[in-house]
């Protein structure tokens, strides 16, 4: 399955309604920001805080959403309806796949910026 | 456009949210204010007024659902409207936010022409409920303003003790005959406003005006601990603050103001009574008739303030007052004991 990283219409809808400059700025905190999201997923696995891991996740699929990153948001938001911070083999798999979709959807709005 | 100005707290955890919503607020003429959790959420509401508040679910340190939550048990943030921005999973969710008093639910990523219209009708919502609340104090007091608030309307009555009070000026029929309507208008407006301002200042609430007549209700709906004192020190009140005003009646050579006041404590049955569409908050039982009768009696006896046995007990440890006797009055079958307080006239 392979899913474009970002959705380009909801991140022309995105520019649109915001400004492109305003657009950079986002993008460059939520590339600051989800790095620490990710970390705290995994700190809140190793001390079992169900509440932090939800709110972890939560936050990475809000903000990956607002720039059409579906693909990372999908992993994000099955990690935040498993509601326990444990470590079985599925929630191992998503964390992979958020890990990975992050690196895609960063490098995409990267270019993107660039354009 | 008057919402243009209106001035939003944005309450959101994470920053990219933060920015956005800040961003879309403003590119819609809207000013913001951003707090990261729940509790600096509500130590800014309580420094401030807010037109209207966006707020997310899942935040650390205190959340949306404690959020709404304690607004609702905090009269004076109650009247914010708040609209809850969240990606929060389960309609559930969203339920239990309406439940708890929020106007409106926007998914996130907000949608910026949505925002634009839930704002726009919140806001509009907020203006006609604060325009209403403006003409409410214009013709109730601010104790039935706040009743209102608290219980909700409901026509029907209960049975409190309370103390109620008759004011009446004097030859006010002469005086209307010697001057213009317009100068016994100014007169009259006068008259009120110097009579509200003692009247409020001792929380009576006044539930009835004719002409130059007055009622006035003490220990309802809200509680006070000794009514008659507090209707005694309001007549006390009365009568000097209209002391004060025909000295410049007098030096305007404009008739001056004489008062009588008749006051009678015990239980009433006090409630809103009339239809479902107009009503008033007023009270009814034989102490009505009587601090009226009272007040008719003034004239008899010149003296300004006649009170009831029940009110002489409550006030004549604090309050010298001189034994009129007793009185035969119209509607009461038998002589009823009449104090006056203060000097004669």
């Amino acid at each position: 399955m392979t899913q474009s990283p970002i959705d380009p219409a909801v991140y022309d809808d995105l520019k649109d309604a915001a400004g492109a400059e305003f657009v950079v700025e986002l993008v460059t905190t939520f590339l600051d920001e989800a790095p620490g999201m990710i970390a705290e997923l995994r700190i809140a696995l190793e001390t079992e805080d169900n509440d932090g891991f939800r709110r972890a996740a939560h936050s990475l699929k809000s903000n990956a959403n607002v720039f059409g990153a579906h693909a990372l948001a999908a992993p994000a938001r099955e990690l935040e309806l498993t509601g326990t911070a444990q470590a079985t083999p599925d929630v191992l798999a998503l964390l992979e796949r958020v890990d990975l979709e992050f690196v895609r959807a960063s490098a995409a709005l990267k270019s993107m910026q660039n354009e | 456009m008057s919402e243009a100005a209106a001035h939003l707290l944005i309450v959101d955890d994470n920053r990219v949210n933060r920015l956005l919503l800040s961003r879309s607020v403003e590119l819609l003429g809207y000013t913001a204010t951003v707090a990261e959790n729940g509790h600096e959420a509500m130590d800014m509401l309580r420094a401030r007024v807010f037109d209207l508040m966006l707020l997310d679910i899942e935040m650390p340190v205190m959340d949306g659902f404690e959020v709404l939550e304690a607004i609702k048990l905090e009269p004076a943030l109650k009247d914010i409207p708040i609209i809850v921005t969240s990606s929060v999973e389960g309609v559930n969710n969203i339920v239990r936010c309406i439940d708890l008093g929020a106007e409106d639910y926007l998914p996130k990523p907000v949608n910026p022409v949505l925002l634009r219209a839930r704002l726009s009708s919140s806001l509009e919502k907020k203006r006609l409920r604060d325009e209403q609340k403006t003409l409410l104090k214009r013709f109730a007091t601010s104790e039935v303003v706040q009743d209102l608030q608290e219980s909700g309307f409901k026509l029907g009555g209960r049975r409190v003790h309370a103390t109620i009070l008759f004011c009446d000026i004097r030859g006010f029929t002469t005086i209307s005959e010697r001057q213009s309507p317009e100068d016994t208008i100014e007169m009259l407006n006068i008259y009120y406003t110097l009579m509200f301002e003692a009247i409020d200042h001792h929380n009576g609430i006044v539930t009835l005006m004719i002409g130059d007549g007055l009622m006035v209700l003490f220990g309802a709906p809200q509680p006070l601990e000794n009514s008659a004192a507090s209707a005694v020190a309001a007549a006390q009140d009365m009568l000097a603050i209209i002391e004060l005003f025909n000295l410049e009646q007098a030096a305007a050579e404009k008739p001056e103001i004489r008062l009588g006041i008749g006051i009678a404590t015990g239980e009433v049955v006090a409630g809103y009574a009339g239809t479902k569409d107009r009503a008033t908050y007023t009270c009814i039982g034989d102490k009505v008739n009587l601090a009226s009768r009272l007040e008719g009696h003034t004239k008899r006896v010149s003296r300004p303030i006649l009170i009831d046995e029940a009110t002489h007990s409550a006030v004549s440890a604090s309050q010298p007052c001189d034994p009129i006797g007793q009185v035969e009055l119209d509607g009461f079958s038998k002589p009823v004991a009449v104090f006056a307080v203060g000097r004669s006239v």
